[in-house]
């Protein structure tokens, strides 16, 4: 009912009268709406004739296929348009994403052109729950081994995962796609993902990281390497092959800085939550991060070594 | 906050205030039962109040506090972010909802998903009572059982009520978060520790 409210009075004027002229003419409802019978809804940016809307519906329809004219940033349908995605897409782009292949760009082959922001959103809001999940996980398990831990639900770690997830999946596409537009005057035959292509892009690589996370679970520290190392690997890949069409053209030294970067701010994200959410096995409460190796064990001889409190 | 089904809403304005807060608990319960005994029915969605999902939030809120002993940063939630992490999540699983095309009104999403937090607050009671007794691991099972039940009990109830309104082939995009919101809302009740 709250969309009725926005509509304003000489809008509904012109529905009745549209109504009047067309007796015969089909209602339809407004988005999202439970609507009771003869409601007519009135797209905020259409006007004319009852025939000019429905050249509108339409060419909006046909506009999302072939991006020349979409409805104003300030309609709730212009949102809508992002999340216009089939349970069974989601799952193929996950999947794309899974298994990076050398020759199959994420952009063209799996998004079709038609990015959706409902898989980045999500899979970053499942990654920030995760890590804060199994991460406060990691210490239960560490206080059953030594009983001095002091256990809490490190609550505030859900803010600073949820945070980071998200400032990384909107500022570093940010950054790209500002270089790549800057770049386009030295390539001619491809031209740049637009920006909601790239964050959809990034955000499905990060969902290599959510069985990687779980995983973690296991206390044995080479094994945890491993698999984040296996998660770097194929999530780097699926963005390096995205970029590489894109790049290819542009001087040698442009496009190893920029994938590398790529690849080493998608490192420094991996690492950076293994060591601020994981801290191995003992652990002083208070200690700053510590070393993945055991330190010296020049204390007692207790069945597990205790780090030194600087 | 009621919806408007009533003709002449001015008639009420004349009865006692017993009446009106007689009435009101009254819709609130009946909506305990309907959530309690999940069957497809449209009474959460006709009449929604947004009454049932403030006692909620404010009884689990209250329930989650920890003494202040503890320093601030590495404590549970305080109340704050008890609230917000309801009220925000359940405004964002309504606006996914909404954008995905479901045809539920903001409101009745909000009520539902409001309502359904009513075997995890049964839960959340449950878990304090046994944490009254020694801590152990049978202790834990114990808390870790009734929170599974009551996280099942809480999505099948929520997608009983919410699944009708999404298009078919979107339903599952449109459950997961409820899902997840569910799982955080468990999470939460499950590693509380009384100290």
């Amino acid at each position: 009912m709250a969309a009725a409210d926005e509509l304003a009075f000489h809008e509904f004027e012109e529905a009745s009268n549209l109504l009047a002229e067309t007796p015969d003419a089909v209602t339809t409802s407004g988005s999202g709406q439970l609507t009771p019978q003869g409601h007519v809804a009135v797209a905020v940016d259409s006007g004319g004739s009852y025939g000019a809307e429905e050249e509108v519906e339409e060419s909006d329809k046909t506009a999302l296929l072939q991006e020349k004219q979409q409805p104003g940033f300030w309609t709730f349908g212009y949102y809508q348009s992002f999340f216009d995605v089939d349970t069974c897409q989601v799952l193929d782009r996950i999947k794309g994403s899974l298994l990076p292949r050398p020759g199959h760009n994420f952009v063209r082959h799996r998004l079709r052109n038609r990015p959706d922001l409902y898989g980045p959103f999500w899979i970053c809001a499942t990654l920030a729950f995760v890590l804060a999940v199994t991460g406060n996980l990691t210490l239960v398990l560490a206080q059953r081994r030594d009983p001095s831990i002091h256990y809490s639900p490190q609550f505030h770690k859900v803010t600073v995962a949820g945070v980071t997830i998200y400032c990384y999946v909107w500022l570093v596409p940010l950054a790209l796609w500002g270089f790549l537009r800057w770049r386009k005057r030295v390539r001619e035959r491809v031209g740049p993902y637009t920006f909601l292509e790239t964050v959809c892009v990034y955000g499905y690589s990060l969902f290599v990281f959510i069985p990687t996370v779980v995983l973690w679970l296991i206390p044995v520290p080479w094994l945890q390497w491993l698999f984040g190392a296996l998660a770097l690997a194929l999530s780097a890949a699926s963005l390096v092959f995205t970029l590489w069409p894109v790049v290819r053209e542009d001087t040698r030294l442009v496009a190893a800085v920029l994938l590398s970067t790529v690849v080493l701010l998608h490192a420094l994200l991996a690492t950076g939550c293994k060591f601020y959410f994981f801290q191995p096995l003992p652990l002083e409460p208070l200690a700053p991060p510590p070393q993945a190796t055991s330190l010296p064990l020049n204390l007692l001889p207790p069945p597990t070594p205790r780090s030194q409190v600087t | 906050m009621r919806s408007h089904i009533r003709e002449f809403d001015s008639s009420t304005l004349n009865e006692s205030v017993q009446n009106t807060i007689m009435r009101d608990l009254k819709a609130v319960g009946k909506k305990f039962m309907h959530v309690l005994y999940p069957r497809k029915s449209n009474t959460l969605l006709r009449d929604w109040d947004l009454w049932g999902p403030l006692i909620l939030c404010v009884t689990l809120a209250l329930m989650l506090q920890r003494s202040s002993v503890d320093s601030e940063k590495d404590g549970g939630p305080q109340f704050a972010e008890v609230f917000v992490i309801v009220w925000f999540g359940a405004v964002t699983i309504t606006l996914n909802s909404k954008l995905l095309g479901g045809n539920i009104s903001f409101f009745q999403s909000l009520c539902v998903l409001g309502y359904c937090i009513l075997p995890l607050t049964v839960a959340m009671l449950v878990c304090r009572l046994v944490l009254l007794a020694e801590q152990g691991p049978i202790n834990f099972m114990v808390r870790l059982f009734v929170v599974i039940v009551m996280f099942t009990w809480s999505i099948v109830a929520s997608t009983a009520f919410l699944a009708d309104s999404q298009p078919p082939n979107r339903k599952a995009l449109a459950i997961y978060p409820v899902f997840l919101f569910y799982f955080v809302i468990s999470w939460m009740i499950l590693t509380f520790t009384p100290q």
